[in-house]
């Protein structure tokens, strides 16, 4: 391609031959030659200053004394001093420990134990991963709200189980600064597990059929099936499983404002929360973007390897 | 596993395996549809029914009155005029986010694949990075963007919002499923003398129709869903029906209305749930590729 490219260049008649038209311009000719490139051109632009130029933005902002509105001047790594020693930081930090850790665990494990168990040839397997999945398909705010309501102190499940007969059952999770960051776990793993269970089903399907006969041959049980050959050959899945959910929980917003709005206090303030009220709610805009840049690293740090693993793997294949 | 399945052995204990197995996936299944039914059967009680059962009661007599409140009379501070117009914005919003990403995304990945061209694998990588990026990173410098040419709080601010930041998500889908075409079919066409665009819209489109539908479905779903967008952009009358939501929700003077709330709920969620519904294979698919790359 490149030879023919410096053919076309030195002689410039030789694009008539192609289509019998006319010869054409060398402008013409060139944009012929590039209309990939010059196709694609306006998003790598784009995509160059709305990503990356803006992460180069937020990153200087978080050097200087912004307050309502930007302020260029620089005070070093000064706001990120703020940052750690502000105590809410130090809660949604702590939280988005706590968060994380639960919601990937209970939707890895429950999603797994779904595939497992929709992959045993069941009937109306059309209708159960429907049923699994649809969470998927809601807005968080939706999800939040819906959850809000179900967990009303007042009316809702507590006052289910009171008039099905259990008269003492508390359940005040939702107002409780102790236990309310485990309401948004419910409701993040509701959401997310029936994605976790078409990711492993999928890989459940993949898995070669010969090994899993030989071992029954050998009077393996299901048990041991499973545990001896079957889950070890889904270290790649459990591997994606577990960096989309860590980075959706790292990216978590619309869930806590809609359940819970960061209270009570601010018990449930994640990074993401705290990012969004210091800029827009309490105009610290360095120290929110000093936030947006700890939050940024801590995915960067998640899913760049795997996206290198993924693309070298791939390039190894072809 | 296609053969047989695996806890599926022959013997006395096979038939209590099956039963546990059965067992086990429904009442998942009530958990999973707990919510929405909930949310539904609410959605169409009174107030007092509503204080004198329970979330999973059946209403005492069915009423339409929360939907028609939740619609149109619903308040949002001291404006009671119901989530009907920010639906509107929403539908607004969605169509040209949803058809220039769209669009954009065939042409990237068509040029990504079928007229591949040295670096083109570092443009995609540099392009993937954008479906994974924490949205915090960019809010402020957009916020600034915006003001300074004077989109802020405009629909269309927010609909540039959209479009550039879904061109990573569409640019993986096209690029993925383009690979997985023949190269022979573009190669056959260049010999002819076809050009790039020529080629695209006589030989590419016209079999490209099912990444179209997974693609629009995506795009659908997560712009109608966006909130971070809408709550950060826009405000007052040109919020999208999410952030009107969450504003129905929090707004408190009188009595709480949560039948009302609920009933906003259903619509809010109910374009996705359609579409989930009639079209779920497409929208799996979707979300596949977004989490297995190539």
């Amino acid at each position: 391609m490149q030879k023919g490219h410096t053919v076309a260049m030195s002689f410039p008649d030789a694009g008539a031959f192609a289509d019998g038209s006319t010869p054409k311009s060398d402008l013409r000719l060139w944009l012929g030659k590039n209309a990939s490139q010059l196709a694609l051109a306006p998003s790598v632009v784009i995509v160059l200053v709305v990503i990356y130029g803006f992460m180069i933005w937020t990153g200087v902002i978080s050097l200087t004394a912004s307050k309502m509105l930007p302020n260029y001047s620089f005070v070093g790594f000064a706001q990120y001093d703020r940052l750690w020693s502000n105590p809410i930081w130090q809660i949604a930090v702590s939280n988005i420990f706590i968060f994380g850790f639960l919601f990937i665990g209970f939707s890895t494990a429950i999603g797994l134990a779904l595939a497992i168990l929709i992959d045993q040839k069941i009937r109306a397997e059309g209708f159960l991963r429907t049923v699994y999945l649809y969470p998927m398909a809601l807005s968080f705010i939706v999800t939040g709200t819906a959850w809000k309501w179900i967990l009303n102190p007042g009316l809702g499940l507590e006052r289910l189980l009171h008039l099905w007969g259990w008269e003492s059952f508390r359940f005040d999770w939702l107002v409780n600064t102790e236990y309310a960051i485990y309401t948004l776990v419910i409701a993040g793993v509701w959401q997310s597990s029936g994605f976790v269970m078409a990711l492993f089903l999928a890989a459940l399907r993949g898995i070669d059929e010969d090994l899993v006969k030989a071992a029954r041959l050998d009077g393996a049980g299901a048990t041991q099936i499973y545990r001896r050959i079957i889950i070890p050959q889904l270290g790649p899945t459990f591997m994606t499983v577990g960096v989309i959910l860590m980075q959706q929980a790292v990216k978590s917003f619309d869930l806590v404002v809609a359940l819970t709005s960061g209270g009570p206090g601010n018990s449930t303030n994640l990074p993401a929360t705290f990012m969004y009220t210091q800029t827009f709610g309490r105009d610290q805009m360095a120290v929110g973007a000093a936030s947006a840049i700890m939050i940024l690293m801590t995915v960067a740090a998640i899913v760049v390897p795997y996206l290198y693993i993924d693309i070298r793997n791939n390039r190894d294949e072809r | 596993m296609s053969a047989d399945a695996i806890i599926l052995q022959r013997g006395a204990s096979h038939q209590v395996a099956r039963i546990f197995i059965y067992v086990c996936l429904i009442l998942f299944a009530a958990v999973y549809l707990m919510p929405l039914l909930v949310v539904v059967l609410t959605s169409v009680k009174d107030l007092d029914d509503i204080r004198n059962g329970s979330i999973l009661s059946l209403p005492q007599r069915v009423t339409f009155e929360p939907w028609r409140q939740a619609w149109s009379e619903a308040c949002i501070g001291l404006r009671c005029a119901g989530l009907k117009d920010f639906f509107i914005n929403s539908v607004v919003m969605i169509v040209p986010s949803v058809t220039i990403s769209t669009a954009g995304g065939a042409i990237n990945g068509y040029a990504l694949t079928q007229w591949k061209f040295r670096g083109a694998d570092l443009i995609f990588a540099i392009l993937l990075f954008g479906v994974f990026i924490p949205f915090q990173i960019i809010l402020i410098p957009m916020a600034r963007t915006l003001g300074a040419i004077g989109a802020a709080n405009t629909m269309v601010g927010l609909i540039m919002v959209h479009v550039v930041y879904g061109i990573p998500f569409t640019t993986l889908f096209f690029r993925n499923f383009f690979l997985s075409l023949p190269s022979d079919l573009v190669k056959a066409a260049r010999v002819d003398g076809a050009g790039f665009y020529q080629t695209l819209w006589r030989i590419i489109l016209p079999i490209s129709v099912p990444c179209f539908v997974v693609s629009i479905i995506w795009q659908f779903t997560n712009i109608w869903n966006d909130f971070i967008f809408g709550t950060t952009f826009t405000s007052g009358e040109n919020v999208p029906v999410t952030v009107a939501l969450n504003n129905v929700v929090n707004t408190t003077t009188g009595v709480k209305a949560y039948n009302v709330d609920m009933a906003s709920v259903v619509m809010t969620a109910l374009p996705t749930l359609a579409i989930y519904v009639f079209a779920g294979r497409y929208f799996l698919r979707g979300l596949m590729a977004g989490s297995i790359k190539g």
